[in-house]
């Protein structure tokens, strides 16, 4: 069956940064949906990390603000210390409540909101990381028919979260670094 | 612990909509995303097992009202949360406040009280505190009886004078309170000014004019729309050349009040110019 992709959202913890500075330059221009990236990370590191992230590539990166409309082509980064849900396919909230997984962003709860709201046209990606979050978030997606991606957890600097991912969820596809940017370029429409 | 996934979004508008008109709070243009959040979290702490259990016991036990208000308002707080937006009001508010005979703020939406206690705090140093006085609302009754006991976890307090010390404070964050076991007193003398009260903002109309307004981590809970009805309420308690700020990723960009209000470098505090 052919999906079409409204979202690609990507999770990742301890050692993920490497890979989106890998992934990042390499994704087209004309991308027909957004990405969005829930990372964790210090609360004051992240001017530095959205610069880092803006250099590395040629679509426009933005740091979401409370009901913030998400464009086709752009990447959208959850800033520290907010949760991030999709009220609907176009408008995002932040959301500052407990932690989950000691994590806040969480990637269970930004997953679990796209699955809801996008479905099967839903991509979600698991990146390296120590901690299990993001795991559930995957199952979500998979239950509401949407793809689930996963780092080769050989390829992790830390494969504790791609690992439980592998072990816990029926993974579509497992991916090593430099195979994500292509994978994602071709779920253009 | 993961939450279950028990309320459907039609769940939502209809206990919304009882819930309204039965006690009068009216949460149906909070945004959905987050409360079908705080709704299924409900269920997993209360132990509901479906939607119609939940509905029961909010509609048919009005002692339980209180607590389901608590839970679906998220009243998670800091004190000196985003040390550069303190820093601000240090550098470039408050010299401004210095100038009025009387300051008059107002924390809507002030939860346990941390942040109106860092207020408190900042006008000390500034030497303002005398000529103040700190208006700290929410719509929990609850969190405001916290508030004004001024006890907070021990737990929290290298945090607290870690951002203390990066909004620029220079004093010994320890000389504001007294240390319990697990807990800390923070000093009468700093509640002295302050006015705790509740206000639905969704409902509540202006009750004064003040020299600053502060609403942070409250509107993003809103929809756009009931976003606009809070800022209008804002606009009309805001004295000229008063102060808005709010949470670091709200803004009143895109907003009727864009036109009206100047922002204060690159902090969320606005000024109103016209
Ligand atoms: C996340 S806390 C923010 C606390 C603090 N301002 C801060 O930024 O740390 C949100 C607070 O808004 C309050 N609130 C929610 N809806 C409200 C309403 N309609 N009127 C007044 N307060 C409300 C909640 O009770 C809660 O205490």
């Amino acid at each position: 069956m052919l999906k079409r992709t409204n979202i690609v959202v990507i999770g990742g913890s301890a050692g993920s940064l490497k890979v989106l500075l890998v992934v990042l330059p390499h994704l087209d221009k004309d991308l027909s949906f957004p990405i969005v990236i829930i990372m964790h990370r210090k609360a004051s590191s992240d001017s530095v990390l959205n610069k880092l992230l803006a250099h590395s590539t040629q679509l426009e990166v933005i740091e979401i603000e409370d009901k913030m409309t998400m464009l086709p082509g752009c990447i959208y980064i959850v800033p520290p210390n907010y949760h991030m849900l999709f009220e609907n396919k176009t408008l995002v909230s932040l959301d500052f409540s407990e932690k989950l997984n000691f994590s806040r962003p969480s990637i269970d709860i930004t997953f679990r909101s796209a699955a809801e709201v996008f479905q099967e046209g839903a991509v979600a990606l698991l990146l390296s990381g120590a901690n299990s979050d993001g795991v559930n978030g995957l199952k979500e997606i998979k239950s509401y028919q949407g793809t689930v991606a996963v780092q080769d957890p050989a390829t992790a600097d830390v494969d504790y979260m791609p690992l439980q991912a592998t072990l816990h969820v029926d993974v579509d596809i497992i991916l090593k670094p430099t195979e994500i940017a292509s994978y994602i370029n071709r779920l253009r429409i | 612990m993961w939450e279950p996934n028990i309320i459907k979004n039609e769940d939502i508008e209809l206990l919304l909509t009882d819930v309204a008109e039965r006690y009068g709070y009216d949460f149906t243009q909070y945004s959905k995303a987050s409360l079908k959040r705080r709704l299924n979290r409900i269920c997993l702490i209360d132990k509901f097992s479906s939607f119609a259990e939940l509905r029961y016991r909010v509609m048919n036990h009005p002692e339980y009202l209180q607590r389901f208000v608590e839970e679906i308002t998220v009243n998670v707080t800091e004190m000196f949360r985003d040390p550069n937006f303190y820093k601000s009001l240090r550098e470039e508010v408050f010299p401004r406040l210095g100038t009025y005979p009387f300051i008059r703020i107002w924390v809507a939406g002030c939860s346990t009280g941390e942040e109106a206690y860092s207020i408190a705090i900042l006008l000390k140093e500034a030497n303002l505190y005398h000529k103040s006085l700190i208006y700290a609302t929410d719509i929990n009754p609850g969190v405001l009886e916290r508030a004004s006991s001024g006890i907070f976890p021990i737990s929290q307090m290298q945090l607290y004078s870690e951002n203390y010390r990066l909004s620029g404070g220079i004093e010994d964050f320890s000389k504001y309170y007294t240390a319990n076991y697990d807990s800390v007193q923070f000093h009468h003398n700093l509640k002295e000014k302050m006015i705790f009260s509740t206000h639905n903002l969704v409902s509540d109309s202006s009750f004064n004019a003040f020299q600053l307004i502060l609403c942070r981590n409250v509107l993003i809970y809103f929809d756009k729309e009931l976003q606009n009805s809070v800022f209008d309420l804002f606009d009309i308690s805001l004295d000229a050349l008063g102060y808005l700020a709010l949470g670091s990723k709200e803004t009143i960009r895109f907003s009727k009040l864009e036109k009206q209000y100047k922002q204060i470098g690159d902090e969320r505090i606005w000024k109103k110019i016209r």
